[in-house]
């Protein structure tokens, strides 16, 4: 990789990621009355979070099927209560043993 | 620094996802012509995943300046909901420069578990931001130096850890309120339409994930607006 050339892109995509994160996060300081934008930015994470995870977490592993059980398992646990670090373990764990199981039965 | 401790340890699943996708982000890196070294500094100053990976099939052509700038600004302007989002639930010490540093480590999943604080102190993100940013950099050195040593079966299932952390922020939530349930729903419905539809499937995905989120969003404002009282922030 040309150098000249990666430096002047490291800077074009370097500053404007950290620009459009900073530049809101510093200006907005007041408490914003606004009964729609309160809405709204109340809303906003999980409807990131949910368009980010379906459907794209199924095609994440090797196999969808095995995604999905883990997914399945997620939301049990999630409605539970546990905590991050347990429903993201558990997931995990799932899409293994599901691999391995249907590996081992010769459907992968 | 209890609250610090308590964001290192938050982060620690954060941190175990990122060096899964990260370490992917180093061997494609490396396998379009780049040095290790230039691989761990684009995801040591940059620290985003989709950003990143158009970045470098960006950078591989010389000169397309604008064309990344573009690009980057389109993927990325979910941040700035976040972090407008995050501005509201801040406690009174975080402000100013600590907003202009911490404003930096802005991803999805510090986002999204910062965002499950009532409020919101610069130790505590603090905290929350290491072992992502380490893990992140981390990966990426270790996929651009050593390849594919991890048995896939193990990369395979790693890979679902940062989802299932995304379900276990919504989930609770959208049990308790039926009214965020829906808005969820709506979310999920729009984000599949541009997943299969022909045509539309062809917008980037940092790009298709902001039109969902922001539409679902406003339709969750218009039909369901919070109560002042509903969350004390």
């Amino acid at each position: 990789m040309n150098n000249h050339s990666f430096w002047i892109y490291l800077l074009i995509i370097a500053g404007s990621t950290y620009l459009i994160r900073a530049i809101p996060f510093a200006a907005v300081q007041k408490k914003i009355t606004n009964r729609f934008i309160r809405s709204f930015l109340y809303y906003i994470p999980y409807t990131v979070l949910s368009a980010m995870t379906f459907p794209a977490a199924l095609y994440a592993t090797g196999n969808i099927i095995a995604a999905a059980a883990g997914l399945l398992v997620a939301v049990l646990f999630a409605i539970k209560g546990r905590s991050l670090t347990v429903v993201a373990a558990v997931s995990c764990a799932t899409v293994f043993i599901c691999e391995q199981l249907m590996h081992f039965l010769g459907v992968l | 620094m209890k609250s610090f401790i308590k964001g290192l340890k938050s982060g620690i699943p954060i941190g175990l996802g990122y060096l899964s996708v990260s370490f992917t982000f180093g061997i494609l890196a490396v396998s379009y012509g780049f040095e290790w070294w230039q691989a761990v500094l684009i995801s040591m100053t940059t620290l985003t995943s989709a950003g990143q990976l158009a970045g470098i099939t960006i950078m591989v052509n010389p000169g397309q300046y604008i064309e990344m700038l573009i690009s980057q600004l389109t993927i990325n302007i979910r941040y700035s909901f976040m972090s407008v989002s995050l501005s509201q639930k801040t406690s009174p010490e975080f402000k100013g420069i600590r907003r202009w540093i911490m404003g930096f480590f802005m991803t999805d999943e510090i986002f999204a578990v910062a965002s499950n604080e009532d409020v919101l102190s610069t130790k505590f993100f603090a905290g929350l931001t290491v072992f992502p940013y380490v893990g992140w950099t981390l990966g990426t050195l270790l996929g651009a130096v050593l390849g594919n040593i991890l048995p896939q079966s193990i990369m395979s299932a790693l890979c679902l850890a940062i989802y299932g952390m995304f379900i276990a922020i919504v989930a609770p939530k959208a049990k308790e309120s039926l009214s965020l349930l829906l808005v969820v729903c709506v979310a999920v419905t729009l984000s599949c339409v541009f997943y299969y539809v022909p045509v539309i499937n062809t917008i980037s995905s940092g790009l298709s994930i902001s039109i969902c989120a922001i539409l679902a969003a406003v339709f969750g404002a218009l039909i369901f607006p919070v109560k002042e009282d509903a969350h004390n922030e």
